[in-house]
């Protein structure tokens, strides 16, 4: 509070720092714009040189991105008579017909499962984990948290070959329960320091009125603990949805036919016949939605999240 | 009500004791006061009798029930915090209805029972505002309201008036004891600001570093201190000390202060070495032919009365005098000592002396 300045910053200032924030909102929003043009983009358009910017939209990569497709020759198409649905006659001008359903809405429900599964384990872990740390008298308390900070010192990914042996001895690997279980271990620090530092912030007093008014312990940390840790649990819970989402390391590792998540399978599209842009570009357009809706249903906490510590109230 | 008694209560943190030995008795509707500086032990002692800290050793008895091991929730005790500790996320009405729905009150009942306690403290027309946006009296109103609601065994406020401006301060210390003449429930009220405890306490504790310096009536307190930290800590300007070597045996009645006589309350117990006299300020008097001298080096203009700095043999003294006498800066005096009121202390340990004065005050404390 003291190292504040209250000069207004001038109207030179206030542009430079405007056209700095619109350049860098540009630079960040470009590839998205990209790969959600291209998703709607034909095949020769997706590649033509110097690229479109007006083309004919066209949603052929997403009815790819969704089947399979075998490619017949004009007089077995001649056979097949008329296609009879609107994505059968998409893909018939291009000499193919729809031989059945692609896996990716498997893959995508796999990577919904388990991102939001390792969320909410994640979420209920830490508070509680949170919470005894910032409460109670726990012995080695500093040792363990760093402990538990250290885990997150290396990339995950420098253990995959120890984890994949375990996997593999337990039964886990290609689960949904394994990936849960190992997106939760790796966010658990995460969550756990940045769930303690929001409880942190609650004044311990709330409780204690809540202990004398006649609740339990329990109930005084359901009941007034929770809803003010809010905050920090939804833009905890948007941190660790965002990793697990994305993770695509141990996905390749570990998962291949049953809990296969989404980011290992985009990049399989693109050799099914030729290289498929737009179905790829489909796919991630698909992919993002989800992380998008709840950052957008959470965005009020998140902001008021990550300048948490920064204004005393 | 309740009447609360601890007894030889011990609190240490680690290697830190915040409360050694405590013990005193809180009768069935007195407003208590726990008096002392920063770091005293005065919350930590509130905080036992609430079941908020568990003493290390010693007993607290509520209405004869020993109770130091029991969880706050189940003792039936309000407490208000110095930062009102008011649920955030809740509105007024829900803030003061919180213990009712921890007992099981239901609907009409819990409604009643929060109309009847905003009309007592005046604040029914912010019944359904979040507490965010209140002021601090306000929000003092709505601590003071969850706090009355369930109509516990005894009430323990911890400096409430501390976050207040001092203006409002005086405001709200009023309302509180006419709040608690109302409900003649047993309050026990922690407090660093020794005018608050004075001016609102029927008994006052004084503790420090952990200790209990002396327990009494506010004005027992202020006429006969049993320690000189006491002495030191209530009354403003604070009592003067005159440190000499001299002696006095039982029954003495005077005190040789530099070869001065000193006539001071009948002793109940002699000693000799270091001692020294306390002195209130408005028990000095000026007299031209009294045989102590001082130089007057400073005066306090104070409206009605006037605080007047001297340099003596033993020390700087205050005397209060009336504004109307004259009082000017170099002026050599004589000054006079109220004898009845003179106190003496063991300079070593601080202890005061047993007299006539003070034995019907000290003898039980």
């Amino acid at each position: 509070m003291s190292s504040y300045s209250v000069t207004e910053p001038s109207p030179r200032q206030k542009w430079a720092a405007g056209i700095l924030v619109i350049g860098y909102a540009l630079i960040t929003i470009l590839p998205l714009v990209w790969i959600i043009t291209t998703s709607f983009k034909s095949p020769s358009d997706a590649i033509a040189y110097p690229p479109k910017t007006f083309f004919t939209p066209t949603v052929e990569g997403y009815v790819n991105v969704f089947t399979t497709r075998t490619r017949l020759s004009p007089e077995q198409l001649q056979a097949l008579g008329e296609p009879t649905t609107w994505y059968d006659k998409l893909v018939r001008k291009d000499g193919l017909v729809i031989s059945g359903p692609s896996r990716f809405a498997e893959r995508f429900t796999n990577s919904v499962i388990i991102g939001f599964g390792s969320t909410v384990l994640c979420i209920v872990l830490g508070t509680a984990a949170a919470y005894a740390f910032s409460r109670f008298k726990v012995p080695l308390k500093d040792d363990l948290l760093f402990f538990i900070l250290s885990t997150r010192m290396m990339p995950p990914i420098a253990v995959a070959i120890p984890i994949f042996l375990m996997f593999r001895s337990l039964g886990l690997s290609d689960t949904h329960a394994g990936m849960i279980l190992l997106y939760t271990a790796v966010n658990l620090s995460l969550s756990v320091w940045l769930l303690k530092g929001f409880i942190d912030e609650i004044p311990i007093e709330y409780e204690e009125a809540a202990l004398i008014d006649g609740y339990t312990r329990f109930q005084a940390f359901y009941k007034v603990v929770l809803p003010q840790a809010a905050t920090g649990i939804a833009s905890t819970a948007i941190f660790c949805l965002i990793f697990a989402w994305n993770e695509y390391a141990f996905a390749v590792l570990l998962t291949s036919g049953n809990a296969q998540t989404a980011p290992p399978f985009i990049p399989t599209i693109i050799g099914v016949s030729g290289q498929d842009w737009p179905a790829v570009a489909a796919g991630a357009t698909l992919f993002l939605v989800p992380v998008m809706v709840f950052t957008i249903l959470l965005r009020k906490h998140l902001l008021r999240g990550i300048t948490f510590g920064a204004v005393r109230k | 009500m309740a009447q609360i008694k601890i007894q030889n209560v011990r609190k240490e943190f680690g290697a830190f004791t915040a409360v050694r030995s405590s013990s005193f008795t809180i009768e069935d509707g007195e407003f208590f006061m726990l008096l002392g500086p920063s770091g005293c032990g005065k919350t930590t002692t509130l905080r036992m009798m609430a079941g908020l800290e568990l003493p290390t050793s010693g007993e607290i008895f509520i209405d004869g029930e020993e109770v130091g091991m029991k969880p706050a929730s189940q003792r039936d005790i309000a407490f208000v915090f110095q930062m009102f500790a008011l649920y955030p996320h809740m509105n007024v009405r829900k803030n003061i209805s919180y213990p009712l729905v921890s007992q099981g009150l239901r609907g009409e009942e819990v409604k009643t029972r929060v109309a009847e306690v905003a009309r007592i403290l005046k604040i029914e027309h912010i019944l359904d505002r979040p507490v965010g946006g209140l002021s601090g009296g306000d929000r003092q109103r709505v601590a003071l309201g969850r706090a009355i609601v369930r109509r516990p065994k005894a009430f323990f406020m911890d400096e409430p008036l501390g976050a207040l401006d001092a203006e409002f301060r005086e405001h709200m210390a009023e309302e509180l004891r006419a709040l608690h003449d109302r409900m003649g429930a047993t309050t026990v009220y922690v407090t660093h600001d020794q005018l608050e405890a004075m001016q609102m306490g029927d008994k006052i504790v004084v503790m420090n570093h952990g200790s209990v310096e002396q327990f009494g009536k506010p004005q027992q307190i202020y006429d006969w201190p049993a320690t000189k930290f006491v002495a030191q800590f209530i009354g403003s300007p604070s009592m003067n000390f005159l440190e000499f070597d001299g002696m006095i045996g039982i029954g003495g009645t005077s005190v040789d202060l530099g070869g001065i006589r000193i006539n001071v309350p009948a002793a109940r117990e002699g000693r000799a070495g270091r001692l020294t006299l306390g002195v209130r300020p408005e028990h000095v008097t000026f007299r031209d032919d009294a045989p102590y001298r001082g130089r007057i080096s400073a005066v306090e203009y104070l409206g009605t009365t006037q605080i007047v700095t001297l340099s003596t043999e033993h020390g700087d003294l205050k005397a209060r005098i009336s504004s109307a006498q004259t009082a000017r800066e170099d002026e050599l005096l004589g000054l006079d000592f109220d004898a009845r009121t003179l106190s003496l202390f063991d300079a070593e340990s601080g202890r005061a002396m047993i007299s006539e004065g003070n034995e019907g005050v000290l003898a039980h404390g």
